[in-house]
């Protein structure tokens, strides 16, 4: 019984974790329609800034500031801006391509760079032996993961509320109207190169936020943590949850690591020995296919974004709008 | 030097002919095709196949050519691998993006490509399984061209370059020699008015992928002769080839040709400044440079 608890909590840990990072991609490309093909990279290099910030010492190696975990979180959240500010500089002006193979690259890049980088990052190896913050004041394991799901949650709340706040501010709505029609939006004095290159951050936050809770939970990060499935996971999370809606988003979570998770444990527990080597294979299939038969059979997700109506008056701009927004998502329906 | 020089003009020659095909790919359908690398494993594992076949059916076709050690019947294989590969890409557009495209705005089809991209990828590794293989057991010795400075090259290589150039020489005579050719390049400047003069578009977007496709499978087989067999080398490839697209200016078929020797020159070059695990990351690094210094690439149009 503790036993399925335990699991069902770690589970829910991981879940709530990824729903975040899920949550920033949501402000990117669900309502700015920016375009995020290296989630992983952000969400790992807070991870890393994290781990190195508030870390332990490492012998010959960069690190050991014992910064309060707080403001390691904090450093890292803010080093995946940075990236994300070097990255959108050169290419949030450009053709929406160009975003989607930097973005992509600066992944496969950070990957490259944090395995051989040993002086910084621990190289392949990674870097371990992180003290969990009240890990030692609270003692009992358990209680532990019970306390560490609860500060996962508030987090997750956190966030939610703020992104959900700054999507039906103003601010939102200019996002919106930007990813409808970026010449009208010039047109009204707007500025969408800076306003996508500041969402692009503040998505790139809210991911490497993610990125450092999961590397306190594990108390480890390494170069495997980074594998670019990540960042399909994620973005077949937002597909299936419906762009564009932060409920939408965190039920996407839930289901697709749900099947992730149950098709590991189906696989690992049934299949024979020489299917098991090939399980990953088989994963990554499950998620290439949600990812494409989604796109093509409810292109909007299971909960489709819901309309801000922000006027009494609105209705009929509202349907307008609706009709606009089921076209710009692709729905056949 | 020269030996960085040789190996960067042999490397770039392979991501050449695989970056025409991404570039014409991303003018004509508008869309990053992530998916297009897996293209390069599926000609190279298709070739693996009939390669298998050919010298089981007709023994004499595994004889080598000359000094390589690329077999009468892998050079067969390759031709039909191309064939096939260009085949695929046309089953895939029709499965998936030619129906996106009438409904969806272009990056939902960039989402779809990395779908498909993991999908190809992995049933490749069901298939024909995760480990590495080659065409040719054999060992094949380098000779020693000159010793200071330092040039070593296989009689493979040699065959390697031959191959791209006279792919790439049959590709510019198709675009700029034949009337198939000027309709591609008319649908890729103007498609409404090239429509109106009654080049259809779904012909020439088939057209595209069989030419996109048949250059990647020999890219892929040219790749696979001088490195290995693996259901990754996709994904090891996807970057340098949109490097090359973007320095080249996306669209231009001669930008990409010089795109992917600049790639294939960077890259190797890139060894003798940094430690060689760095160099995954030096296609992105040629990507930024590109997008702050020229951002339309070399022969690109600004859109």
């Amino acid at each position: 019984m503790i036993g399925i608890a335990s699991y069902l909590m770690f589970f829910l840990t991981i879940t709530a974790i990824l729903s975040i990072a899920v949550l920033g991609l949501n402000l990117q490309w669900g309502n700015a329609g920016i375009f995020n093909g290296g989630v992983v990279a952000f969400f790992g290099i807070g991870a890393y800034v994290m781990i190195i910030l508030g870390g332990p010492a490492r012998a010959g190696e960069f690190g050991g500031f014992d910064v309060a975990w707080p403001v390691a979180l904090a450093g890292g959240a803010a080093a995946a801006g940075v990236l994300a500010y070097i990255v959108g500089l050169a290419t949030t002006r450009l053709r929406h391509d160009y975003l989607a193979i930097a973005t992509f690259g600066i992944a496969v890049a950070l990957e490259a760079f944090v395995r051989n980088a040993t002086y910084l990052s621990g190289g392949a190896k990674g870097i371990r032996g992180f003290e969990r913050p009240l890990e030692e004041t609270i003692g009992n394991p358990f209680v532990y993961n019970l306390f560490f799901l609860a500060l996962v949650i508030a987090a997750l709340v956190a966030v939610y509320a703020g992104l959900s706040r700054l999507v039906a501010s103003p601010y939102g709505r200019l996002l919106r109207a930007i990813r409808e029609d970026e010449t009208a939006a010039k047109a009204l004095g707007k500025d969408p190169a800076r306003v996508r290159l500041e969402v692009f951050v503040i998505g790139a936050v809210v991911m490497g936020l993610a990125g450092g809770l999961y590397a306190t939970f594990y108390a480890f990060i390494s170069p495997q943590d980074l594998a670019p499935i990540l960042t399909f996971q994620i973005w077949a999370m937002l597909i299936v949850g419906g762009a564009g809606n932060n409920r939408g988003a965190v039920l996407g979570t839930f289901v697709v690591w749900g099947c992730w998770v149950a098709s590991g444990f189906g696989l690992a527990s049934f299949a024979p020995p020489h299917i098991q080597i090939y399980a990953g294979t088989l994963q990554y299939i499950l998620i290439g296919l949600i990812i494409v038969f989604t796109l093509l059979i409810r292109p909007r997700g299971l909960l489709p974004e819901q309309l801000q109506i922000t006027t009494r008056a609105a209705s009929v701009a509202t349907a307008q709008s609706n009709q606009r927004l089921k076209n710009w998502k692709g729905d056949t329906s | 030097m020269i030996q960085a020089l040789f190996d960067g003009i042999l490397v770039g020659s392979v991501l050449s002919l695989g970056a025409i095909g991404l570039t014409l790919v991303m003018h004509i359908l508008r869309f990053a095709n992530f998916s297009h690398a897996e293209l390069l494993s599926v000609g190279a594992y298709c070739a693996l196949t009939f390669d298998a076949v050919l010298s089981a059916v007709a023994p004499p076709l595994q004889t080598m050519i000359g000094p390589f050690s690329m077999s009468f019947a892998l050079a067969l294989a390759t031709i039909a691998a191309a064939g096939i590969t260009g085949l695929t890409a046309v089953l895939v557009d029709r499965l998936v993006f030619r129906r996106l495209r009438e409904t969806a705005g272009p990056l939902t089809l960039v989402f779809a490509s990395f779908g498909v991209a993991l999908i190809m990828r992995n049933v490749i590794a069901l298939v024909f399984g995760l480990h590495t293989q080659r065409y040719s057991d054999d060992i094949s010795f380098a000779v020693m061209v000159s010793a200071d400075p330092l040039l070593l090259i296989k009689p493979d290589q040699v065959i390697i370059l031959c191959i791209a150039v006279l792919a790439m020489a049959a590709l510019h005579l198709l675009l700029n020699r034949t009337t198939l050719g000027f309709a591609l390049r008319a649908i890729a400047e103007n498609p409404t008015l090239a429509q109106v003069n009654g080049i259809s578009m779904a012909s020439m977007v088939r057209l595209t992928w069989i030419i996109g496709g048949g250059l990647a499978a020999i890219a892929g087989v040219l790749y696979a002769m001088d490195n290995q067999l693996s259901p990754v080398m996709g994904r090891d490839l996807v970057l340098s080839l949109f490097a090359a697209a973007i320095v080249g200016g996306l669209g231009s078929v001669s930008g990409a040709m010089l795109g992917g020797f600049i790639v294939g020159l960077a890259s190797s070059f890139a060894i003798l400044l940094l430690p060689a695990g760095y160099k995954p990351a030096v296609p992105f690094l040629v990507i930024l440079a590109t997008l702050y210094l020229r951002p339309n690439g070399l022969f690109g149009e600004a859109r």
